[in-house]
């Protein structure tokens, strides 16, 4: 890089231009992709679930905990909100769900059918020529009290066992006599998700369903029919709602005052270093749309917490200039040519560069591990804009410097310029 | 040249009252904990067009919802109000929405956070575990990283004497946040937490700078002058460039303070007494310690 600053000078900045273009393409045309904003930005609501695991043995928990997660979140999709977020927390020995439902109009609604034990059904199957027409039977998973996961002894071929509570038994039995040889439907929330031929009457209160099962779809199959049964109760304990009018507010107030905090910064390094706040106004500037960038292509949730952060490293990413332009002119004023100076200045401020900043990372790498939603995108967007203020400010404004004292040797007069102050 | 290390027992005798007071604050009066950590409801709501006043929906809430123990506030800047009170479940919810409509049609809910009680446990002990482990990990870092700075002081000496400035500009702005708690009800929630943490990650950056400078001359002057002088001119050298540090830092500060989200308010002011606390330690406290605890010449 000492050899051609010019090139790599001409890199970054078309890099970043990319990826202005890429976090804000729309006065160019280009298809703009949208960010993923916080609930607190667009508006919605999150809720947290509480399972109750203690009736459930602990082997078991984990699929229980599974099934559940993927029945709500199947639902969830049907509020037609955009990117519905169903997670689970699990903390120590008890889990957490927690539902994103971004931008949603009718949060009551939700909460009820969330709420709901999944809907599964027995039905008989009638073939009238062509058509199929299913017959709902008063099968319900209600009565179901467990599903396994075992493998045929001689084929080797994957199985699920479902298990019935004595009344489920009972119909169960009945139901299948009527039904040798002929296939029974099993609807989950109203889709048919296997039709099973009925090959005995079964009596043991357990059903053996074979079928063309892979290992996975067997127990997506035993997961979802645990959770229907829904042998873990889950009970509403947190619920956040910010309406979109204020989350709109927060969003635009945000980003009025990043925009007025890099102002201030810029107009300080300009007043006070002059020439090289100009180079460090063009690394900030840099800075910013190739942070912007990363998080865009990251694909990281913007919330309000985590634009906060992003903007006090705009505060910070201009620390490193400071520190490096303060050594420089230390440099000169010991009588060291200004070339030397520059280099001289920078070598000998990044110990302290490097230090302070690994104090921040840190802190942030800390913030991410043992902290909730709201502050692990705080402590991303501050990890993330470290270190690439590290880049900005040492690499960025080194070559700026560079380029600038190459034309500088050429052209004699602008000298003296930073030592003016 | 400004001795600032001879007249280190004034700095310290002006620290040691405000951190002494802060710790009294926060034993006398206790941090007000929010929602998050001990559970409830925290509900925004505004009437606009209406003319009902705070007394209105004090009276509203305890006579018509039956809820006494509710704490209700007033933000007349966008006419807002917020309630905090036990969680409720959401049938509740949504009677008392349908009851507060009736009221005043024009109510609109703005945001809406009801959390049980067991939730805030474990976070309050995440919150303890990471405040215990950003302390130590920076000063484990510092005393690594000024392992060749070992003579006059340790280098374990720079871990400690970091560790100290932590608490220094840690429990400064708690103190506020412990006042404004007691007089002007505002809660302890994860954002102040987070603003604590990251008023240690940033006030140390300014304490490293000088150190990194007691790092630098020792090496040339070692033997040669006295350890005092040395900090001394350490601290001097560097003055300009720790403050303009943290300056363009408190810039980007008060423009989130004054046009930035109002629910970000105190998450911001605790951030600015924390880096303008950092700035003062790093010059008045952090260097003349070391020189307290060197070895007398």
């Amino acid at each position: 890089m000492r050899r051609h600053p010019g090139l790599y000078l001409t890199i970054i900045i078309l890099v970043a231009i990319a990826a202005a273009l890429f976090v804000y393409p729309k006065n160019w045309g280009a298809k703009e992709l949208p960010w993923r904003l916080g609930l607190d930005l667009v508006g919605g609501t999150h809720l947290v679930y509480q399972i109750d695991l203690s009736q459930v043995a602990a082997a078991d928990q984990a699929s229980v905990v599974a099934g559940l997660r993927d029945v709500i979140e199947k639902r969830v999709n049907l509020f037609g909100v955009s990117e519905p977020q169903v997670y689970i927390a699990q903390n120590g020995n008890s889990a957490q769900l927690d539902v994103d439902l971004a931008g949603i109009k009718n949060v009551t609604d939700a909460i009820s059918q969330i709420g709901e034990t999944p809907l599964l059904d027995f039905a008989e199957v009638q073939q009238n020529g062509s058509s199929t027409q299913y017959v709902p039977t008063n099968l319900t998973g209600q009565y179901i009290t467990g599903a396994q996961l075992i493998f045929n002894q001689t084929t080797g071929a994957p199985q699920v066992q479902i298990t019935f509570n004595t009344q489920g038994a009972d119909i169960f039995s009945r139901m299948t006599a009527a039904n040798v040889g002929k296939p029974l439907a099993i609807f989950l929330d109203n889709n048919l998700i296997e039709a099973p031929t009925v090959q005995q009457q079964i009596t043991g209160g357990t059903a053996l369903i074979t079928g063309n099962f892979t290992v996975d779809s067997a127990k997506t199959l035993v997961e979802r029919f645990n959770a229907g049964a829904l042998p873990a109760p889950i009970k509403l304990v947190n619920q956040q709602t910010v309406s979109a009018t204020l989350g709109n507010d927060s969003l635009k107030k945000v980003i009025f005052a990043a925009i007025i905090g890099t102002l201030l910064v810029v107009l300080f390094m300009l007043f006070y270093y002059r020439l090289f706040g100009v180079f460090a106004g063009c690394a900030l500037i840099i800075y910013i749309a190739l942070t912007l960038g990363i998080f865009k292509l990251l694909g990281i949730t913007m919330d309000l917490a985590g634009i906060a952060g992003f903007v006090l490293t705009i505060g910070m990413a201009v620390d490193a200039n400071i520190l490096t332009f303060e050594r420089i002119k230390e440099e000169q004023k010991r009588g060291l040519p200004r070339t030397s100076a520059v280099e001289e200045g920078f070598r000998r401020a990044w110990p302290s560069i490097r230090d302070s900043n690994t104090s921040t990372i840190i802190t942030a790498v800390i913030l991410y591990y043992f902290t909730s939603s709201f502050v692990q995108g705080f402590a991303l967007t501050l990890l993330i804009g470290v270190i690439v203020s590290l880049f900005s400010a040492i690499t960025t404004t080194r070559l700026f410097l560079r380029v600038y004292e190459n034309s500088g040797s050429k052209n004699k007069e602008s000298q003296r310029l930073a030592t003016s102050n | 040249m400004l001795n600032i290390v001879g007249n280190r027992k004034i700095w310290f005798t002006i620290s040691g009252v405000l951190v002494g007071a802060a710790i009294v604050a926060v034993a006398i009066f206790g941090f007000k904990l929010s929602a998050e950590f001990k559970g409830g409801t925290l509900w925004e709501f505004s009437l606009p067009g209406s003319n009902a006043s705070l007394g209105d929906v004090q009276q509203f809430f305890s006579s018509n919802l039956r809820i006494t123990n509710a704490d209700i506030s007033v933000d007349s800047g966008n006419n807002s109000f917020m309630a905090r009170f036990d969680s409720i479940d959401e049938p509740t919810h949504q009677a008392d929405i349908a009851a507060l409509t009736a009221q005043w049609p024009s109510f609109t809910e703005l945001s809406f956070q009801s959390i049980g009680p067991s939730v805030g446990a474990a976070l309050e002990k995440n919150v303890v575990i990471a405040i215990i482990l950003v302390l130590v990990g920076i000063s484990l870092y510092i005393a690594f990283a000024f392992r060749k700075a070992s003579r006059p002081v340790s280098s374990w000496k720079y871990g400690w004497i970091t560790l100290l400035t932590l608490i220094h500009d840690v429990s400064i702005p708690a103190g506020m946040l412990v006042l404004l708690g007691k007089f002007h009800g505002v809660e302890m929630d994860t954002n102040a937490i987070v603003a604590l943490l990251v008023v240690m990650g940033f006030s140390v950056h300014d304490t490293i700078v000088v150190f990194d400078r007691v790092r630098e001359n020792l090496l040339l002057r070692r033997g040669k002058e006295k350890f005092a002088d040395i900090v001394n001119d350490s601290v001097n050298q560097t003055m300009a460039r720790s403050i303009n540090t943290s300056l363009t830092l408190i810039l980007v500060l008060l423009s989130l303070y004054f046009v930035g989200p109002a629910t970000l308010q105190y998450f911001i002011l605790t951030l600015l007494v924390g880096v303008v606390t950092g700035i003062y330690s790093s010059i008045f406290i952090a260097s003349p310690l070391l020189v307290s605890v060197s070895p007398k010449e």
